[in-house]
């Protein structure tokens, strides 16, 4: 095992599976010379030169369908959109050809792309850079969209995304590049895409969340474990498919359940947890489903505005406090 | 041949793009290097996709295909002369406008009829339809609905090609208004910027649905437009296939061999509306009346006979061979099975995956 950071988990497997596969190739903007916007492509032009890192002019349609084409080929580009709010840009070429393809040909033609991208609000950033979009492709059958919380998750979701014949859309998030966490030395394993993790057990009740608010939710479950509020964690990792059962489960278990999502509430993928809880977990509710999320503005730039606008330790321990107080359980 | 190459295809809006080609009457100098049968096989092709295309309207008006449906009535020489153009390595991504072309690259009438008919013998299994011909054999990797959505597909196709070091080609259609999209500029920007072997052909045909290259274009001959990108790009009478033929073989092979794209204009005109449904209003009679004066197949049709290559017999008999393929492929789709409903879900995931959804519309999320 070794410490290392989300950043780091990126890049070594980037690295391995480039070195593993030939029909890997990296395509995105400032990714070779600049060694990356965030600094996940450090080192890798120089490693495997410009056939297979290539910096592509600042034409987001262009390049990621540049991507689709290669991939239907039989290449296995991955593709950086240096933040998901430039996808927008690209959004026809995802939805309307990554994700149809294989579908549209009957079968024809599978199209084996990642793109990676970093979304997520906190940076100051103002409203058209810190955008939660990922709802826009997590909505579009064809498509699979992981979010990994952790530096382990990180690696191998991105080799299962690297390896997966499916266009897949690996969501980054800037607020967590640096944090730490273990991943097994030589590590092999590819995440199941689909599968939600209970990434901690508890009784009391079900915290929903994944990327910053998975990480974020096991951080006041460790808080609240002190109160003596035994807090479950699940990460969703796959925003599509959804693992709806894991949430379930879980809540049958615990008789209530808050959402945590980075981005808007209205229509939003908390919307959609709250509603299968309701369809598979009715009778087994103690309480109504709480959704935290941000609060429903472009996001300001003020940092305090910013802060007050997104879900955070506080907002969540305060959904998870009076979800339990409204059904009586003892709230330390 | 070659003074065909920079032929004008006419170029004003409001013509119908093209005055009467003044082709030698003698006609046979313009053959004199060319196979008859080749020459004969180009006609027959010609011929082929002028009478499915009027199967399908016809079929269309009768509610036998759905959706939006798209002839390349009139264009049967730019398709063609393309498609003879390309070799069966080559690949080829078109817009919706694709059935000419799906049966130019090698698709039979009846598999593209039946997937007009959306049953589980057409090209895409029924899944396409009229603007999603696709077949891996044939390297026909798609008729695309969205304009423009084509060109940054194809050359990535070309990036994968020259990635490989193959010596394939890859050859991306389009009409003149897609030219304004910002696919087209970071498409050609790409394609010169990586040295790829591709070759963009817009079909001039003068109007994108309604609209006039001249009221959608600022640089209105086409052909121009490449030298933003360094792409060298040139003008062909579309309702030639002979001289399509030459300028696109020519561009196509020196695609290959310099590995960098190039671009070609074929100035073309469509006979009929924007789609089955279109009654092309936006059209002054005299355009209409100039377009059938000049139909392609007609006047390819008129030259061969002339030249003496197109006898009597041999046009009955091409007639009548076209006469039974439509007529074939026509039974060989309504005798077809409809897909089964319960491969709904074969085709949303190449790699299969856990907690898909495979629910019907009234099925409970958790069925228990
Ligand atoms: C992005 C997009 N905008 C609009 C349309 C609707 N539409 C379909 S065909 C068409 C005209 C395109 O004209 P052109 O590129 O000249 O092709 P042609 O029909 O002449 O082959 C339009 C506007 C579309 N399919 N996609």
């Amino acid at each position: 095992m070794s410490v290392i950071t989300y950043r780091q988990a990126l890049r070594d497997t980037l690295r391995a599976e480039m070195h593993r596969d030939e029909n890997v190739i990296l395509l995105g903007e400032e990714i070779g010379v600049f060694e990356g916007s965030y600094k996940i492509t450090e080192g890798l032009l120089n490693e495997f030169g410009e056939r297979r890192v290539r910096d592509t002019p600042i034409a987001e349609e262009g390049f990621v369908g540049a991507a689709v084409g290669a991939a239907m080929l039989g290449l296995r580009p991955v593709v950086e959109l240096m933040t998901i709010n430039f996808s927008l840009i690209a959004i026809d070429q995802i939805i309307n050809h990554a994700a149809k393809i294989y579908g549209m040909f009957g079968g024809q033609n599978s199209v084996p792309m990642v793109i990676r991208t970093p979304g997520g609000g906190g940076q100051q950033l103002g409203a058209t850079h810190s955008q939660n979009i990922e709802l826009f492709y997590a909505f579009v059958p064809g498509l699979k969209v992981l979010a990994p919380s952790t530096p382990a998750e990180a690696a191998s979701m991105l080799r299962a995304a690297i390896r997966d014949d499916d266009p897949v859309l690996l969501l980054e998030n800037l607020g967590l590049y640096n944090t730490k966490g273990e991943v097994p030395d030589d590590d092999e394993s590819v995440a199941e895409i689909g599968r939600a993790a209970v990434t901690r057990e508890g009784s009391d009740i079900t915290l929903i969340g994944y990327s910053r608010m998975a990480a974020l939710g096991t951080q006041v479950a460790e808080a609240l474990a002190k109160e003596d509020i035994s807090v479950e964690v699940v990460d969703l990792r796959s925003l599509r498919p959804l693992d709806r059962q894991t949430i379930v489960d879980s809540v049958k278990k615990t008789g209530c359940a808050v959402v945590a999502e980075d981005d808007w509430l209205t229509y939003g993928i908390g919307a959609e947890i709250a509603a299968s809880i309701q369809e598979g977990a009715f009778d087994y509710l103690d309480a109504p489903v709480r959704r935290v999320a941000m609060a429903e503005v472009p996001l300001p730039y003020a940092k305090p505005l910013e802060n007050a606008a997104l879900p955070s330790t506080e907002s969540v321990t305060t959904a998870i406090k009076e979800t339990l107080s409204a059904v009586g359980k003892r709230v330390g | 041949m070659a003074d065909t190459a920079k032929a004008k295809g006419g170029g004003t809006a409001g013509s119908t793009g093209g005055r009467r080609r003044s082709r030698k009457d003698d006609t046979s100098s313009r053959f004199a290097d060319q196979q008859p049968d080749v020459l004969l096989g180009y006609y027959r092709q010609m011929l082929l996709i002028r009478r499915f295309e009027e199967r399908t309207g016809q079929a269309y008006t009768q509610a036998r295909i759905g959706g939006y449906c798209h002839l390349n009535l009139g264009e049967e020489a730019t398709v063609v002369g393309l498609m003879n153009a390309l070799q069966e390595r080559d690949y080829l991504f078109t817009n919706y406008r694709d059935h000419g072309y799906a049966i130019g690259k090698g698709m039979s009438a009846r598999e593209v009829m039946a997937e007009l008919y959306g049953r589980s013998t057409g090209v895409s299994k029924g899944w396409g339809g009229s603007m999603h011909m696709f077949d891996t054999k044939t390297r026909m990797l798609g008729g695309y609905g969205i304009v423009g959505g084509q060109l940054p597909l194809a050359t990535g196709a070309a990036l994968a090609v020259s990635y490989r070091g193959g010596d394939e080609v890859v050859m991306c259609q389009m009409g003149d208004g897609t030219t304004n999209i910002g696919a087209w500029h970071e498409s050609l920007n790409i394609a010169a910027l990586w040295n790829l072997p591709i070759v963009y052909v817009v079909i001039n045909n003068f109007t994108g649905m309604g609209t006039t290259v001249e009221r959608s274009s600022a640089e209105p001959d086409l052909y121009k437009r490449g030298s933003a990108f360094r792409i060298e790009g040139e003008r062909v009478d579309g309702r030639d296939v002979l001289a399509v033929h030459e300028a696109a073989t020519r561009l196509v092979e020196k695609a290959r061999a310099e590995q960098r794209p190039y671009l070609l204009e074929a100035t073309s005109y469509r006979l009929k509306g924007h789609s089955v449904v279109d009654p092309a209003k936006y059209r002054t009679q005299e355009q209409v009346e100039e377009a059938r004066a000049n139909d392609p197949v007609l006047a390819f049709e008129h030259e061969l006979e002339q030249a003496g290559i197109l006898t009597e017999d041999r046009k009955q008999e091409i007639a009548e061979s076209v006469r039974a393929e439509v007529a074939d492929a026509a039974d060989f789709a309504e005798n077809s099975p409809h897909p089964e409903v319960s491969t709904l879900f074969d085709y949303t995931y190449a790699t299969p995956v856990a907690n898909e959804s495979r629910r019907m519309p009234a099925d409970p999320v958790f069925a228990e």
